[in-house]
């Protein structure tokens, strides 16, 4: 694939890093929450068949994280 | 010899000697081997993979199913594919590839190349693309998987306008034409890859095209009757490109058997060519070849070629005449090349009217053009008469190959569908077509059509299996390039490396850094090696290399409060010019990695990390500083290449670094336990940390790393009225153990937490850290979770292996359970007897007692110890 | 080497659904199929349909590279593969289909002293649980599997290895359609083309699912859809700590027998065998973003090939024919998700990553129990999706590298 670094331009998805899913706040106050709520911060993630928001690292270059939006299917990128 | 007198673009002048199956021939510049072969009346290239039928050549191109072959070394080659170069020595494959032990000797580069047009296909269309993109100035490269432009028409009489053409192409600077390439990958975001032919090796090209124009051609198909698979039958359009581009006559006396009008121009070549046209057959005309017959054994010394048809009317009845002849070429129609297409995602739709899948929706900045798109005028397609298989008679379908290379018959297939079987794929994986080395370039269509017509459904619902990458065979070595030997992976290498090399170092693989694992003298093994390291540590002074520890910069107004969020513990007291170590854990709460956070200056720290896990450390701050705590003002750098760490370790390590920096105050209370200073020896700038991971006295002496070999020289010379002993990663590992420091990645495996190392008092009440919310859950908090524990062999010679499992009997039958496992095991100079480390369930509460290590054939058998042998009050490390 | 495979008459019907079954099983792969023929079988559950949204076994069951093993690390793991590897042992008889299993033994090479020390611990935990495993010095694996390169010079060079003799490969295609065709002689319906669009619930439980074919009534509803676990799981509100990956494989041409053995590498991350026709079968590493295209980036491929020549310099002159890639659900810990859900008679089945072919007729096995009886088999006890709470992860990541 072809990534869109905001800073770098476009580049060979070897020089990227994979965040995963860019929608997973982590929750204000760890401590208050219950373990189930708990449990899903840490290992819940969407996983869409489609359009997904997601965060890519340019490791092998700025190192910036940033967040795009990619169609799991057809791998079309749209810059969110 | 049936080289034909002149005509084709070889070369006459030009003669190539060649074998085939041990026997020589003569070839001329410009043939292939098939062409050679065929001109040296060889018809019989090989046997059929599964039935040992005798196969010849078929086609004139990439999908060559039948001429497999094996050059030199090289195996799995199609003849059709085969440049003819002086004294190749070739040999026919029944199918199946042989794999030499000899080395492969040729060379393999990678090219990366950018491009606003990518045109695939150096035929007609392929050549008008580029043309047309050429003249806007854009970067165009044009492919073609021949040994010349020109595809079709090269068999065609286009000779003027390919020399014209191409010669335009030239005067553009931005094309670039590569000839024996071809592009077989065609993936997201257009990229494709190329895989170009070149006289020793390939070259592999990775393109990235703004657009791609694909004039991929077509493929004919042939049709299917009884025995069409004997040495003779050929495709139409092969037979035409033999006589006309190689000046080769196929056969003496052929007959020509289609449904469509490409071959109309074939007869009239074949009788320039001195070959007698004994019939053409056309299923529009209510005829079909219903079966062959074998060329009597004996003639031309191979038996089993084409020695006739026999031709019946469509209706079944009527009558029948059998036709002699040595040649037979077939034509179904065409197949629009469109693998490169559908691997982009583009979408194939049946044309009931061609009688082949055709483009549908292409994928962004896709193009086809020409034959690919369907336009079949210049394959001279005309009409066609949509027809598959001819029926024989008595129902026996068991010659009628639909997949020559894999020996698939219509019998098959129609066995498969009577299982139950209804979709394509499950044919296709009932009989295997499609699977062979051509990947069914012939076989497709025709498999599809033979289901579709077996089950009544039109072709187009029956549909296509997947096109994959590549579109033809890859060598492993082409893809590999020159990632391999020293290239396969980078090695890092400290500044110091040289002398540990002169020195006799016996080198360890950590990640991609070669480290010291010990320094033998003269015949030392390993054990006699390390146990003399750790004594001049434990004793006297020893040295070694720590600059592939793990180093990141921290700066910015909230470093602190960032480095309590990321560490278990708390560094708000933590003064200027002192260390503290620190521990990491993921949001699981498991242990992540460990090292030592310095504090350098305001708002200036630098961590250091393990060897392996610098980049992860890294990587994982950076996420949550840019997607979590975008508030906090810090930056962090990588800094682990830019010092180089020579660890001054033993009792007369004082001794050592007060001889390489006479002015600066040692004694305990100057420069205590965990701090820092900065001075400079012999013009090395050096930043001095007491730091240990041995227990003992030690600095860790820090500089630039170009000055890294100059500081460890200077350290051995101050060094040498002590004896100073480098030592390697293996007594730096028994040293750190015999004092109960963990490895992060040994002592842990992702499901350790803190508290299973005995090390809650590194967990801050205070303040909130990554993972600390997980510590409470209910399985994380349980009490007879594994933990840390030290084990004494009974034996104290006895050396558990590491990764001994652990039980409470000694006898006990299997399975039985296990609860815990050795994660370090080592001979110890101090303790003079073997010790070990384990992860033991409810450990701290077996103090005292016995656990047993089941090993293949004998038990060892172990006291639970505290984690900690030597110097429990750090009388050592603090003097 | 060469003979054609002799293959049943019968294979299956193609009935149409009925209005109302026992038991739905979402996704006829192997999965899907052992279940369903384990219900008839150990449970005289026969009144079941396997719905399939393509061919049947058309999905990671088609594009796996069959090795199958059970020398996993943790016992909770090893104890399901191991049950699966038993099964494995007796299947052709039982299934009456020669499915090619071949005990060829997996051998795993190891590079450093890290992956020694992972190697030794897995060797002794799989001996203590009653799994053969061998601890092998650089020349026993060269005298085992003759064309690894164990010379010292390499980048990498082989230290030891680690052998499972009874571990091996077997025919997936065939595997799929035995246990198509005993289910379907059983009297299960296996529906294919027919896509389940939505569930049909009442309060907190389900009661049949609605398809492109019509609305499909069911006691109970099993999931069992490696690839599209969260698609499936998202249309009933079931949430999953699972993510898609493209995990790619590749083959070459038939060739001559080289390799006699599967030979695995962690560490310059190869797995490859010789399938009984002659092509190498060989697995990339997982692309590392979710995906469902069933594709994946070249330079996986690459990194494959050049390690592939690395540790077999005589593979150099082999060739790719074909590349592909299957979607692997892939869980936190790298362990499965088996059992029960939140929701009344839905069941779930999925997270095997790069473990579900040679786990196939053991999680048909604990899965048909679970479902017939309402509560997971005690093998699968420990596969809850509880433990994501708990905090009772099998992590199998990275400690045993035991990624494929």
């Amino acid at each position: 694939m072809l990534i869109p670094c905001p800073w770098c331009g476009d580049r060979e998805d070897i020089e990227f890093k994979y965040g995963g899913s860019a929608d997973v706040a982590y929750p204000r106050d760890a401590d208050a929450v219950d373990d189930a709520t708990w449990a899903r911060f840490v290992f819940f993630r969407p996983n869409p068949k489609g359009q997904m928001t997601e965060r890519w690292v340019h490791t092998a270059g700025c190192r910036r994280w940033f967040t795009l939006v990619r169609d799991t299917v057809t791998h079309q990128i749209t810059t969110a | 010899m049936s080289r034909l007198a002149s005509g084709g673009r070889i070369d006459r002048t030009r003669p190539i000697q060649f074998s085939f199956n041990g026997t020589p021939y003569r070839g001329y510049e410009g043939d292939n081997l098939a062409s050679a072969l065929l001109a040296n009346d060889v018809r019989v290239v090989a046997n059929s993979v599964t039935y040992g039928r005798p196969r010849g050549v078929f086609s004139a191109g990439v999908e060559e199913p039948n001429a497999l072959v094996q050059v030199g070394n090289d195996t799995m080659l199609r003849a059709t594919q085969v440049g003819l170069v002086d004294g190749l020595e070739a040999i026919g494959l029944n199918g199946r590839g042989r794999l030499s032990l000899e080395p492969d000797g040729h060379r393999y580069d990678k090219v990366y190349a950018h491009c606003e047009v990518l045109v695939i296909g150096g035929g007609r269309a392929g050549i008008t693309a580029a043309l047309e993109a050429g003249q806007t100035g854009d970067r165009v490269i044009l492919v073609d998987e021949q040994a010349e432009f020109g595809g079709r028409l090269l068999g065609a009489g286009w000779n003027d306008w390919l020399e014209t053409s191409l010669g335009a192409l030239r005067s553009p600077p931005d094309v670039r034409l590569l000839t024996r390439a071809t592009a077989f990958g065609h993936y997201d975001q257009n990229l494709v890859l190329i895989a170009q032919r070149l006289p020793n090796g390939g070259r592999l090209w990775q393109a990235r095209a703004k657009r791609v124009v694909l004039a991929t051609g077509a493929h004919e198909r042939p049709l299917i009757f009884a025995n069409n698979d004997r040495p003779g039958i050929m495709l139409a359009g092969a037979a035409r490109a033999y006589v006309n581009r190689y000046g080769v006559a196929p056969g003496k006396r052929a007959v020509i058997f289609t449904n469509n009008d490409s071959t109309d121009a074939l007869a009239g070549d074949l009788k320039r060519a001195g070959i007698s046209v004994e019939a053409i057959v056309d299923v529009r005309a209510g005829e079909a070849v219903l079966d062959t017959f074998p060329s009597p054994a004996g003639g031309g010394g191979q038996g089993g070629g084409l020695g006739g048809v026999t031709i019946a009317p469509l209706t079944g009845g009527g009558s029948r005449r059998e036709v002699e002849c040595d040649l037979l070429c077939v034509s179904g129609g065409f197949n629009p090349t469109l693998h490169l297409f559908s691997q982009a995602q583009g979408r194939l739709r049946y044309d009931q009217a061609l009688a082949c899948f055709v483009p549908d929706a292409a994928p962004p900045n896709v193009e086809v053009v020409g034959a690919a798109a369907g336009d079949l005028g210049g394959r001279g397609q005309g009409t066609i008469m949509p027809y598959w298989v001819v029926p024989s008679d008595g129902q026996d379908w068991s010659t009628h190959f639909v997949d020559l290379e894999r020996d698939v018959t219509v019998a098959d297939v129609r066995r498969a569908l009577s299982t139950g079987m209804r979709s394509v794929e499950h044919v296709k994986r009932f009989t295997t077509i499609g699977t062979g080395s051509d990947q069914g370039k012939t076989a497709g269509i025709n498999e599809t059509a033979i289901i579709a017509t077996q089950l009544g459904q039109p072709v187009g619902a029956v549909g296509v299996t997947t096109f994959r990458p590549p579109y033809v065979p890859v060598s492993f070595g082409l893809m590999a390039g020159r990632n391999r030997g020293d290239l396969f992976e980078p090695i890092r290498l400290t500044a110091m490396h040289p002398w540990h090399v002169a020195h006799g170092a016996v080198f360890e693989n950590v990640g991609q850094w070669k480290r010291p694992w010990y320094f033998p003298r003269h015949d030392e093994d390993i054990e006699t090696a390390v146990l003399r390291e750790c004594r001049a540590a434990r004793e006297g002074v020893a040295v070694m290399d720590a600059s592939t520890l793990g180093k990141i910069d921290i700066q910015g107004p909230d470093a602190v409060e960032f480095l309590n969020r990321m560490y278990t513990n708390a560094f708000d007291t933590l003064k200027i010019g002192s260390c503290r170590y620190g521990l990491m854990c993921k949001v699981d709460g498991m242990v992540f990695d460990d090292g030592v956070v310095m504090h350098l200056g305001p708002d200036h720290w630098l961590a250091t990390t393990t060897t392996g896990g610098a980049a992860a450390v890294l990587e994982w701050m950076e996420e949550w500083l840019q997607t979590e705590w975008t508030d906090l003002r810090v930056r962090l750098t990588s800094v682990t290449d830019h010092w180089a760490d020579v660890a001054v370790v033993g009792p007369r390590s004082r001794d050592v670094v007060r001889g390489l920096f006479p002015k600066l105050p040692l004694d305990p209370e100057s420069f205590p336990f965990m701090a820092i200073r900065e001075s400079e020896t012999a013009g090395i700038p050096v930043r001095l940390h007491r730091i240990t991971f041995s227990g003992e006295l030690a600095y860790e002496l820090w500089t630039q790393s170009w000055y890294g070999l100059a500081l460890w020289e200077a350290v051995m010379a101050a060094g040498e009225p002590f004896a100073i002993t480098p030592y390697g990663t293996e007594a730096m590992h028994v040293l750190r153990a015999e004092k109960g420091y963990i490895i992060c990645g040994q002592e842990t495996d992702g499901t350790v937490t803190p508290q299973d190392l005995g090390m809650s008092w590194i967990l801050s009440k205070k303040k909130a850290f990554i993972g600390r919310r997980s510590h409470r859950r209910r399985d994380t908090a349980r009490p007879d979770r594994k933990q840390l524990v030290g084990l004494l062999p009974v034996e104290r010679d006895q050396l558990l292996p590491e990764g001994a499992q652990l039980v409470v009997e000694p006898d006990g039958t299997i399975p039985t359970k296990m609860i815990g496992h050795v994660t370090s095991s080592y001979r110890s100079a101090t303790l003079d007897r073997t010790f070990a480390l384990a992860m033991l369930q409810s450990g701290r509460e077996r103090l005292g007692a016995m656990v047993y290590a089941p090993l293949n054939g004998h038990v060892v058998s172990a006291t639970v110890t505290e984690p900690i042998f030597y110097d429990k009050e750090n009388v050592r490390r603090d003097s | 080497m060469a003979e054609p495979h002799p293959h049943p008459d019968h294979l299956w019907r193609n009935p149409e659904p009925r209005r109302s079954y026992e038991v739905v099983i979402v996704g006829a792969g192997g999965h899907g199929l052992a279940t369903a023929y384990y219900l008839a079988k150990n449970h005289g559950i026969t009144d079941v349909a396997v719905l399939e949204r393509g061919w049947l076994a058309g999905g990671n069951m088609a594009r796996n590279t069959t090795v199958i093993r059970s020398n996993y690390l943790w016992d909770e793991s090893a104890a399901i593969y191991e049950h699966s590897l038993k099964l494995w042992e007796h299947l052709a008889e039982e299934l009456e289909y020669d499915i090619l299993f071949s005990q060829r033994g997996v051998l795993s090479l190891v590079h450093s002293q890290g992956d020694r020390r992972e190697g030794m611990r897995r060797v002794n935990a799989n001996r203590l649980s009653g799994i053969d495993a061998e601890w092998l010095t650089p020349a026993e694996v060269k005298a085992f599997c003759p064309i690894v390169n164990i010379s010292p010079d390499v980048r990498y060079p082989v230290i030891g290895g680690t052998l499972q003799r009874r571990g091996g490969i077997a025919k997936h295609d065939y595997v799929a359609w035995a246990f198509a065709r005993k289910a379907d002689e059983m009297g299960v319906d296996l529906i294919q083309n027919c896509e389940v669009s939505g569930f049909d619930l009442d309060g907190g439980r389900v009661r049949g699912v609605h398809t492109n074919r019509g609305l499909i009534a069911a006691n109970k509803v099993a999931l069992c859809a490696a690839g599209h676990s969260t698609v499936l799981a998202d249309m009933v509100g079931l949430d999953l700590p699972i993510q898609s990956h493209p995990l790619q494989a590749l083959v070459s041409e038939l060739l001559e027998p080289v390799l006699n053995c599967v030979v695995m590498s962690n560490a310059v991350h190869v797995y490859v065998s010789q399938a009984h026709k002659g092509e190498l079968v060989m697995g990339a590493g997982m692309d590392p973003y979710n995906s469902y295209a069933q594709r994946g980036s070249p330079h996986v491929i690459e990194d494959q090939l050049a390690a592939a020549c690395e540790l077999f310099p005589i593979f150099s002159r082999a060739h790719v024919l074909r590349t592909w890639a299957g979607i692997v659900d892939v869980a936190p810990d790298a362990s499965p998700i088996l059992g029960l859900t939140p929701i009344e008679n839905l069941f779930i089945n999925c997270g095997w990553g790069t473990g579900g072919f040679k786990a196939t007729p053991g999680a048909g096995w604990v899965y048909a129990h679970t479902i017939a009886h309402g509560e997971p088999h005690p093998l699968s006890e420990p596969y809850a999706l509880e433990r994501f709470t708990t905090g009772a992860l099998i992590d199998e990541h990275g400690a045993a590298g035991v990624t494929h």
